[in-house]
């Protein structure tokens, strides 16, 4: 792989390792996330992806007894993401989660997003009106909700639920989002609507998501990358992994020949 | 290519019957031009009608294909190899479709030659040949598809410019004649559209046998002569 035909790194794993107790979860991942792209990543149930994007923004600190070895390196500033010395909360404003399901907290629409801005401490409403603005109209639902800001979210559809929970997200200016199969539980309307944002969104975010399904991962990233059983079997420009993928195990899996 | 079988069997039946189809449609393909060249070398033109009405079902098959092609790709989102054969295939049947073409336009072209009392063997001797190297591009063509074999399919494509030499050398032959005497003009005339027609089902066999190399390499080797030696 030339390293020139890349564009920037925004992240970079380093011989990372993760531990759940004894069981090695992640075995010694090497890969790169390039600044502003899409990547995907693919694989068996239980092969390590979730456990991976989760180390991004060190949700695995929340229960004891899970350890990591080796580095995340954030960029532009080279910080390691897993270093004890960094702070998990400064973490999450920098690398935002989108969960499987919907997830909003049951507040108004507009608090879900003023949510984490209210956090960091801010209180000046006409920032946190404008903040909100902004955070909605980055998730593509803005105009479905301007009337009704101080509706309750849990009063949305699943789909609007899932484009509130990225905007919550997005409100913070998070440099690197994280989707855990985004559109698991939504239709195929709500799916699409989502993977459209995925494509704006990427003008300003980098973007990581954990998808099963396949095609989507085909339509939605530059990269891809293939775990199994905790390892990063293959990693390269999503065409060329769809089209002509160098392992056999890559191809077994995109093809539905893995057993 | 990937031999192992897929979770769903079904895929594999489909994929499976889509093969079968192509070499199906690969020998009616292989059986008309060597009729034709039959017809040319023994002047059996009661065999053009036979011709004539078989190029009917290589068409039908073309569409047959090119449906179950849609469907899969519909109903299954191949992927990898998957997707490369379905692909392969897709743009194989054109070929084949035209080769089956062009060996109609020989056999009706021989057909004129001898309505008209004349004897095309007496004109252009090289062609017997020439389609025998062609016949072989087609019928190696169809093997390497089979077998799934890039190597085989290489040298198909390599073949292809020693069928281009040929059908030049014919041409001037008959150039020369046609000078020598304007009487030969009409047959001579009749004898350089069939060499075309063979020299064209070269081609088309050679475009088979570079989209073996897609299916199985995933390179796209057309018009890169580099890619073949």
């Amino acid at each position: 792989m030339q390293v020139h035909d890349h564009p920037a790194l925004k992240a970079e794993a380093r011989d990372l390792s993760f531990f759940y107790g004894e069981a090695k979860a992640l075995k010694h991942i090497n890969m790169p996330i390039y600044d502003k792209k899409v990547t995907a990543l693919i694989g068996p149930s239980g092969c390590g992806k979730s456990t991976y994007l989760r180390s991004f923004n060190r949700m695995h600190d929340l229960y004891p007894g899970n350890r990591y070895e080796g580095e995340i390196r954030f960029f532009p500033d080279n910080t390691n993401l897993l270093s004890p010395d960094v702070d998990p909360i400064e973490v999450r404003m920098r690398v935002g989660m989108v969960f499987q399901k919907p997830n909003p907290f049951p507040k108004s629409i507009y608090e879900n997003v003023a949510y984490g801005l209210r956090v960091r401490g801010e209180n000046n409403k006409r920032v946190l009106d404008d903040k909100v603005e902004q955070a909605l109209r980055g998730g593509a639902l803005w105009d479905e909700v301007k009337d009704r800001l101080h509706d309750l979210a849990s009063n949305l559809s699943g789909g609007q639920q899932q484009r509130l929970c990225i905007a919550r997200a997005l409100a913070t200016d998070p440099e690197l989002l994280l989707f855990d199969e985004p559109t698991s539980a939504l239709d195929p309307i709500a799916t699409g609507a989502i993977e459209e944002l995925v494509h704006e969104l990427k003008k300003r975010v980098t973007i990581l998501i954990v998808t099963h399904n396949m095609q989507q991962a085909a339509r939605v990233s530059d990269y891809t990358a293939y775990m199994y059983l905790g390892e990063m079997i293959e990693f390269g420009k999503t065409d060329e992994i769809f089209i002509k993928p160098n392992d056999k195990r890559t191809e077994d899996y995109i093809t539905g020949r893995m057993g | 290519m990937n031999e192992s079988q897929h979770l769903s069997s079904q895929f594999d039946e489909e994929l499976g019957r889509l093969r079968t189809h192509v070499l199906q449609m690969g020998g009616l393909v292989e059986t008309q031009v060597s009729a034709a060249i039959d017809a040319y070398s023994s002047g059996e033109i009661s065999s053009v009608k036979t011709i004539v009405e078989t190029d009917r079902r290589i068409n039908e098959l073309e569409k047959a294909i090119d449906d179950d092609c849609a469907h899969v790709i519909a109903k299954r989102q191949p992927a990898a190899s998957d997707l490369r054969l379905v692909l392969g295939i897709s743009k194989i049947v054109t070929d084949l479709e035209r080769a089956g073409d062009e060996a109609k336009k020989i056999a009706k072209g021989v057909r004129r030659i001898y309505e008209a009392g004349h004897m095309p063997a007496q004109y252009g001797i090289g062609i017997r040949h020439l389609a025998e190297a062609a016949l072989a591009m087609v019928r190696q063509s169809l093997d390497a598809f089979a077998r799934i074999d890039a190597v085989q399919a290489k040298a198909v494509i390599r073949a292809d410019s020693d069928v281009d030499t040929e059908f030049k050398s014919i041409i001037r032959q008959l150039i020369t004649h046609m000078m020598e005497d304007p009487r030969t003009i009409t047959t001579s005339i009749e004898i350089i559209s069939i060499a075309r027609a063979i020299e064209r089902i070269g081609d088309h066999a050679k475009n088979v046998a570079e989209q073996v190399v897609f299916v199985v390499e995933g390179r796209d080797i057309r018009h890169d002569k580099e890619a073949i030696k």
